[in-house]
């Protein structure tokens, strides 16, 4: 039972980290809520869909089916992550004032919503879909069933845990560094899911490694530990990266930095001359 | 854009197909071979299959690999070009169950 809610939590803690990172980046903008409630539904369903599908998923595009099914959904993670914080940095000043002020979620403009939808969807998909394959097949399994079913269940629950607490630690944080802190948090969070989708496309043989190992970390910081997994989702930290993931890495925190500084500075002229 | 994609990677796999994949078994929630050895500064395919009846997630820190194998069933990946050296891999499904690949140095 144990060993089931171990396997369960280490995948549920990934997607409630981000979750949780997204719902503190999006705070006071209007209707967050629904629209990520609506991600995790989604993405249960196509968790599910994965799950049910796993062999056809695998014999597809020659036996690289997993792999650009993986790569495509972390890669529209990444761009729904980018959106949002480009959004972000032309209205996070409004948000913040008026959280301050009134409280109030923020009604005006075209708000990132989709993004949120779609990058919690993403979020519970992947790692959903690997738990409901291993829990059906414990189910399915006959012996000792039920006790690997409550171990999954308690799996879940503590995952869900851990991303509540952190999600309640990120508020603590004062609203004048609130949204630059969550900024830079979902930015690293995107820069890190590129990495992986680049680790996946040189799987499936697409993709040069570049160098299988730029470095080994692992005697410092194991990445199975449970440090080691929080700061791969949160920061990408891989202990044996390949240069290709580096690339992949290093490409999307500075496009996606250069364009966040663009459009606020744009955004700053626009004000100036009203 | 996919057709590129499909191009691209049958133009990939035929280039590096020769001869017979190695081969992983995941069998009674052990792999066996528990050591496989590859030439190293070679992309290699790997061929995965389970037998059991779970289904197992092949995953390496070491060599930046992870794919779900579900039951009786199995999947292919490549690995390398590897510098010579020893790289674990394990069950995500079953974190008991462990291998090693080596890269051995073209022998002279």
């Amino acid at each position: 039972m144990l060993a089931t809610a171990i396997v369960v939590f280490r995948e549920v803690i990934e997607a409630a980290l981000i979750i949780a990172i997204v719902l503190g980046a999006s705070r006071g903008i209007a209707g967050r809520d629904r629209w990520v409630m609506g991600g995790i539904l989604l993405g249960l369903a196509g968790a599910g869909l994965v799950a049910l599908f796993a062999d056809v998923i695998n014999g597809a595009f020659s036996g690289s089916g997993q792999e650009l099914l993986n790569a495509g959904i972390l890669l529209a993670a990444v761009a729904m992550l980018a959106w949002h914080n480009i959004w972000m940095s032309s209205h996070g000043r409004t948000l913040a004032s008026e959280v301050r002020e009134v409280g109030e979620a923020v009604q005006t403009g075209r708000r990132p919503l989709t993004a949120l939808m779609v990058i919690t969807l993403v979020a519970v998909m992947r790692e959903g879909s690997e738990v409901v394959l291993f829990l059906w097949a414990i189910a399915t399994g006959g012996s000792g069933a039920a006790g690997m079913l409550g171990g999954g269940l308690l799996g879940l629950v503590a995952g869900a845990l851990v991303g509540l607490l952190l999600y309640r630690g990120l508020l603590k944080i004062p609203l004048r560094y609130f949204f630059n802190v969550t900024g830079w948090l979902v930015l690293l969070i995107a820069s890190g899911l590129a990495a992986q989708a680049a680790g996946f496309l040189n799987q499936a043989g697409l993709l040069p490694p570049l160098g299988q190992g730029l470095w080994d970390s692992s005697r410092y910081l194991d990445q199975g530990s449970l440090t080691g997994q929080m700061l791969h989702v949160l920061v990408g930290y891989t202990a044996r990266p390949m240069g290709i993931q580096l690339l992949f890495y290093t490409a999307t925190l500075v496009s996606v930095f250069t364009l966040m500084k663009w459009v606020a500075h744009r955004h700053q002229n626009a004000n100036g001359k009203n | 854009m996919r057709r590129l994609i499909l191009l691209y990677a049958t133009l990939l796999a035929s280039a590096v197909q020769a001869g017979e994949p190695l081969q992983i078994l995941v069998k009674d929630q052990g792999f066996q071979p528990q050591e496989i050895h590859v030439p190293a500064g070679e992309k290699v395919p790997l061929v995965v299959v389970n037998q059991d009846d779970l289904p197992a997630e092949f995953e390496s820190f070491d060599l930046s690999r992870e794919i779900v194998v579900p039951a009786h069933s199995q999947v292919r990946i490549y690995i390398g070009p590897l510098d010579p050296g020893r790289y674990r891999f394990f069950n995500d499904f079953h974190q008991a169950s462990a291998g090693w690949v080596v890269a051995d140095a073209p022998s002279k």
